[in-house]
């Protein structure tokens, strides 16, 4: 028996009683599991619990440490409270992929070495795959399938440099390292796919706003954060990541303040969000990391509290576009206030979770007398409030009658909503239990008289340009183009011309017999062309059997 | 108002008169927005603001810095957005 329960596989394992069960014992199962998981992490000791050999390597599955331990207890705590708001609402399978989704994000936390690491990291994007298809519209499905096929390309990323790394160094340990090698940049590259980083930015927008309605609570909370911790313990104070932080944060908000659609505001915020904690990991000091990890821990409770909110409207009127909302606090006005006080977290006002943990990355930025990025971060935190913070419920909530009187929440999504409301207030007003967690000690104090009316100053303000330039924020039914274009739009149109071109060559040859350029075209149309087996979509099942068979032949091979 | 199954919608009006809709709620709004404003700029006098960078340390800096920093965002948005924007069907298409 190990020392510790794998908080991971225990979650997993509930995630597969999901699909067994029925009923009440499965929204037992739903309920108490990640509570048992979460007793689970508190049970891992600090250092390595456990090791054992996989291809010749030494592998540690269960490692225990005090920021391995914060994410791991916010991960469980966001299981609980994402089944709580979902049980009666979701169907099974997507309550089992979230859960199986979870808990891979749990074994990531604990993953001693590179090679644990990249299998969760894999079950992670199954289990997300699955919450978005279970979005269940055709939009959702096509999503879907970019979203699995952005992280096969970034896991074969982190496999092929975990990979290398391990021939170069002959270790598969999670130890800091810096992008010095191409081995290092690879695994880096890998990583920072799953914060969504530029050129890959558009991912995450295009996916979340497709899932359910309760799904995108779950996927707010595991990809970015899992890939945070990560970057945490592989590449502390890797210069490239501020740079790569700061673009996220901008290009959240600018996104954002050109989006109709409600939930893809909240998805573009994740990205500028999760660009603050990148930043801070780039400065790598010891008040940096506390404020990525005390910030991400914020952000899955407030980032869950919005998606939470903007899900209970889709939930009960089907809309997201900003153009068709409006008005609703009149009939919805519990999911309205907690949806307000997710989005003041957001913006870190004083009394929110979002002041006591942001100002954490703001003061390191100080504290290396990074003046740009200093005033870089806090031209960002008005960003905040103004693209995420009054945007959000403003258009949702109130801007005109739209007409629509909708039931307030659901019991359940109620209950969660304000247990995480709660927690968002809790850890503004006293956030000594959460800095204590934290991996290094804490010599801050947020509440200084002048930090606060610094912060009051600078969002109040922003709140004024709001409301002043409201005629430029007018919505239109438009979405803005990202660097995803490129793909999904300019490789197909290039694909089109090659075909074109092609045909040209053949009906120009054909006069002449079944010439070379004729059977090229030919070959091509038969396997690229519409029905060909290159471009024909292929079930899930069929496309798991061929990995399959690649598999066992490869394998077959290397004991021969 | 008989009660509403999952996902559907009622669209009955009431007349929209809310109070907190109403144009003279509204007006009172701002006018209390702006006292508030204009306090925590004047609060200034008895709880300084440190200054860590310089500039960082003039009378409503915050203030004013928040303010031009959303309207330049806001801008460049909307340049941004003149680029770029498509009608929301453009991939559908």
């Amino acid at each position: 028996m190990p020392e510790a329960w794998p908080p991971g596989l225990l979650l997993a394992v509930g995630a597969v009683l999901i699909g067994l069960l029925r009923g009440s014992a499965r929204t037992t199962v739903v309920l108490i599991f990640p509570l048992l998981a979460l007793w689970a992490v508190w049970q891992v000791p600090d250092g390595v619990a456990d090791t054992a050999e996989f291809l010749g390597q030494v592998i540690e599955p269960v490692e225990g440490s005090p920021v391995r331990r914060l994410f791991a207890t916010i991960f469980a705590l966001m299981a609980f409270a994402g089944g709580l708001f979902s049980f009666r609402q979701a169907p099974w399978q997507e309550l089992a992929a979230a859960t199986l989704y979870a808990a891979a994000a749990l074994g990531v936390c604990f993953a001693g070495d590179l090679i644990s690491l990249f299998i969760w990291w894999e079950v992670m994007a199954i289990g997300s795959t699955v919450v978005v298809w279970c979005g269940d519209r055709p939009a959702s499905r096509a999503a879907g399938l970019r979203y699995a096929v952005m992280h096969v390309i970034g896991g074969a990323l982190l496999m092929a440099g975990i990979a290398a790394h391990a021939v170069a160094t002959g270790s598969v340990d999670i130890v800091p390292m810096l992008a010095s090698s191409p081995a290092n940049w690879m695994i880096l590259a890998g990583l920072l796919v799953n914060v969504a980083a530029p050129p890959v930015s558009a991912w995450l927008a295009d996916a979340y706003p497709e899932s359910s309605s309760t799904g995108a609570v779950f996927l707010s909370a595991y990809t970015t954060k899992a890939a945070v911790l990560a970057l945490i313990l592989l590449f502390p104070g890797e210069p490239v990541l501020r740079a790569v932080g700061t673009y996220m944060i901008f290009y959240g908000i600018v996104y954002a303040l050109l989006e109709n659609d409600a939930r893809r505001i909240l998805a573009y915020s994740i990205v500028n969000q999760v660009g603050f904690m990148v930043c801070a990991i780039g400065i790598g000091s010891q008040v940096a990391i506390n404020g990525a990890a005390a910030h991400a821990f914020a952000h899955i409770i407030y980032k869950a509290l919005l998606f939470m909110s903007a899900g209970v409207v889709v939930y009960r009127t089907g809309l997201q576009k900003c153009t068709d909302l409006g008005g609703l606090f009149r009939t919805m006005p519990l999911t309205a206030a907690c949806g307000i006080i997710g989005a003041l977290s957001i913006s870190g006002f004083p009394l929110t979770s979002g002041f006591t943990t942001k100002t954490l990355i703001s003061e390191a930025a100080r504290g290396d007398g990074l003046v740009m990025l200093y005033f870089l971060l806090a031209a960002a935190s008005a960003g905040v409030f103004l693209h995420a913070g009054i945007k959000f419920p403003w258009f949702v909530f109130f801007q005109k009658d739209s007409g629509l009187r909708p039931n307030d929440a659901p019991w359940n999504m109620a209950a969660a909503m304000l247990l995480f409301s709660f927690l968002c207030l809790f850890i503004g007003v006293y956030p000594q239990p959460l800095y204590a967690l934290l991996p290094y000690p804490v010599d801050y104090d947020p509440y200084t008289p002048g930090n606060v009316l610094f912060y009051l100053q600078l969002l109040l303000f922003a709140g004024l340009a709001f409301f002043l330039m409201l005629p430029l924020m007018k919505r239109t039914l438009t979405i803005t183009l990202d660097i995803d274009w490129f793909w999904r739009v300019a490789l197909a149109r290039l694909g089109a011309w090659a075909l074109g071109a092609l045909d040209a060559v053949a009906s120009a040859t054909g006069r002449m017999g079944r010439s070379r350029g004729g059977l090229l075209a030919g070959w091509a149309r038969r396997h690229f062309g519409e029905d060909g087996a290159f471009s024909r979509s292929w079930p899930i099942g069929t496309t798991a059997l061929w990995m399959a068979l690649l598999l066992s032949g490869y394998v077959l091979i290397h004991y021969l | 108002m008989a009660n509403l199954r999952n996902g559907e919608v009622n669209r009955y009006r009431d007349g929209g008169d809310h109070w907190l809709v109403r144009p003279s709620t509204i007006r009172r709004l701002w006018a209390g927005f702006l006292v508030v404003l204009a306090l925590t700029v004047l609060a200034e006098a008895v709880v300084p603001i440190k200054s860590y960078f310089g500039i960082g340390g003039w009378p409503g800096f915050a203030a004013a810095f928040g303010f031009l920093s959303c309207v330049l965002m806001v801008l460049l948005a909307k340049a941004l957005g003149a680029l770029l924007k498509r009608k929301d069907d453009y991939y559908d298409a």
